[in-house]
């Protein structure tokens, strides 16, 4: 104890130093620096490509490509994985996010969850993909006359869901956490029923932090490509896969210009979705401090 | 020749793309290239497509990181000529006219025949057919998207020979691989030799140097090519008009197409490909005659898709293939 002691007395000169002089933004240069290098300065690039045509000119019939049949049912296959993977991973881990929270606070267990949801939620790509092709593929003997788990949306689905309920336990343990047990405890106290307390209490305290962690998944497996592109390399269903074939394509089938508009209408998606969520985020958070 | 070696000594340096070391051999003629001359091959991208190859030399150039040379498909070769430097090497008048450009900016180098590479617990297979059996549950691949790479495109096509189809359309082969999906036997994932060793891909449609058990890496893998449906495809070669390393480029082609007994020509041959040069050097009795006996057997005439049935092939699978499949 006392060389801790004197450790933390050693530090306090430094920390409680003032605060160091210059206009309060200077911290954050380094941030929006990266930020505008890594992701402003890309999307201005697609933007700006996605408004040229092949010549060189700016016009705007490069955007007509949106309305084509084949392109729309790239973006049809990207909602329709997002949709099913994000919902399915979103009650699933709201039900999980539930019972850790209604275990012992500082328990192993809800340790354990939170270090492995925060590990597990970042597992993806070709790993991933490779992984359950040893353990439902055609070898493994388990599921080995489905063929289902090659089908779309609900194959690869199955696959995303191993990487959104970590990560929908992550963002959603806060909001559950914020239900305060002596909430539960008035409205029984009133003589409310467990349904009556969720339809009257918690579901309506919840339901903001739920849609929005919803969305935030759906950008999630919006934006998730690797993995698919191991799963069904042979089939391009969602943008991300038709952008690449865009750009690489050997066949002559490679167009720059149309992964760049394709590129425009993710980033339009996302922006709708993330604005969604910061509106959903805000009105949760009025309950939740 | 003997200048030319001296300037590509000079310059030391060589600047490969998208030269796998286990496909056709690469990985050994790289290793004679550096023993034969000491110049170094600086090798990029090992997996990369042939449109990544054209990609990196607009990307790259003017810097002395760029490709010299390409190795690449038919369809980004025809499509991108004002970018190569045009180059005849000695034994020019050995490849066959319908397989080079005339005024030397591409020249094909090695090819062979798409084939049915298959795992041998299925038997024997002796006709696409078969593939629609129920003991191929799953079990049936490509190399890749058809509206992307060339060798899934070449796949789809000479299912659509087999089915009794023309090269001058693919659709035939498409409604095979829709039948094949049907029959729950069509596998999307990607085939690699991971999953070909894990058994997760036990039938691949591949280029039948890309098919044999050396490189796919397991044992008992076997190699069909359809007798009604032999398609050939072929790479080219061609020089980055900009190359930083210029004489190194031209000392790599003369390299690649000599015939002598340690020539790329033979060396090619013993990756299981079939150089371009093969004819010539039958009748003149410089080929490597062990490796040429170790070539699957074909029987029948082959086919090669010209540029415009490979072009008219590509925009039907854009407008089909997902749709099939599905």
């Amino acid at each position: 104890m006392a060389v801790t002691a004197t450790t933390e007395t050693g530090a306090r000169p430094a920390r409680a130093g003032r605060r160091p002089s210059g206009p309060a933004w200077v911290g954050t240069v380094p941030f929006l620096g990266y930020v505008g290098v890594f992701l402003l300065f890309p999307t201005g690039i697609v933007l700006f490509n996605a408004f040229r045509n092949p010549a060189g000119g700016f016009e705007l019939s490069s955007l007509s490509t949106l309305g084509n049949s084949a392109v729309r049912g790239f973006f049809v296959g990207s909602i329709e994985l997002a949709a099913v993977s994000s919902v399915a991973g979103a009650v699933l881990g709201a039900i999980l996010a539930y019972a850790i929270v209604a275990g012992n606070p500082d328990g192993v267990v809800r340790r354990v969850y939170l270090a492995g949801s925060g590990v597990l939620a970042q597992f993806g790509g070709v790993t991933l993909a490779f992984a359950f092709l040893a353990a439902v593929g055609p070898t493994s003997g388990f599921l080995i006359h489905a063929g289902w788990f090659y089908d779309f949306p609900q194959g690869i689905s199955l696959i995303y869901v191993y990487f959104q309920i970590p990560l929908m336990v992550l963002v959603f343990l806060p909001a559950v956490d914020g239900l305060k047990v002596q909430w539960r405890e008035a409205s029984e106290n009133l003589g409310a029923s467990a349904w009556q307390y969720w339809r009257h209490v918690g579901g309506p305290l919840l339901a903001p932090a739920f849609t929005g962690a919803t969305l935030l998944l759906f950008a999630n497996a919006l934006s998730a490509y690797a993995t698919i592109q191991a799963w069904e390399n042979q089939i391009a269903y969602t943008v991300p896969q038709q952008i690449s074939t865009a750009i690489n394509s050997e066949v002559g089938l490679s167009n720059i210009n149309e992964a760049d508009v394709l590129a425009l209408g993710m980033v339009i998606m996302v922006v709708i979705i993330m604005t969604g969520y910061a509106l959903l985020q805000r009105r949760a958070a009025q309950w939740l401090r | 020749m003997s200048k030319l070696v001296a300037a590509a000594k000079k310059e030391g340096t060589l600047n490969v793309i998208a030269l796998p070391p286990t496909w056709a051999n690469y990985g050994t003629i790289i290793k004679d290239f550096t023993a034969k001359y000491g110049i170094k091959v600086n090798s990029a991208n090992p997996d990369g497509t042939s449109q990544d190859e054209v990609n990196a030399v607009k990307q790259e150039n003017g810097t002395s990181a760029a490709p010299d040379v390409l190795d690449i498909g038919q369809a980004v070769a025809l499509a991108n000529t004002s970018l190569f430097a045009p180059y005849k090497v000695s034994t020019w008048s050995n490849i066959p006219t319908a397989q080079k450009d005339a005024g030397g900016l591409w020249y094909e180098d090695y090819g062979g025949y798409m084939a049915v590479g298959y795992s041998s617990k299925f038997g024997t297979i002796t006709s696409l057919s078969q593939l629609l059996g129920s003991k191929f549950k799953n079990a049936v691949a490509l190399n890749g998207n058809p509206t992307a790479a060339n060798a899934a495109l070449n796949g789809v096509m000479m299912a659509s020979l087999a089915q009794g189809g023309s090269a001058s359309s693919i659709a035939d082969g498409v409604a095979f691989f829709h039948k094949l999906k049907a029959a729950g036997n069509f596998s999307p994932v990607s085939a690699t030799g991971a999953t070909i060793k894990a058994g997760t891909t036990p039938v691949v449609f591949n280029w039948d140097y890309l098919n044999l058990p050396s490189y796919v890496g397991v044992s008992n893998w076997k190699v069909f090519v359809p007798p009604n449906a032999v398609l050939g495809g072929y790479y080219a070669q061609a020089i980055n008009k900009n190359a930083p390393h210029p004489a190194a480029a031209r000392l790599w082609e003369e390299f690649l197409y000599s015939q002598a007994a340690t020539g790329g020509q033979n060396l090619w041959l013993q990756g299981g490909a079939r150089p371009v040069e093969q004819p010539t050097m039958a009748s003149n009795g410089s080929i490597d005659t062990a490796a040429a006996g170790k070539l699957p057997a074909v029987s029948g005439t082959p086919v090669f898709l010209s540029a415009s049935q490979a072009a008219a092939a590509a925009t039907y699978l854009a407008a089909n293939w997902a749709q099939a499949v599905r």
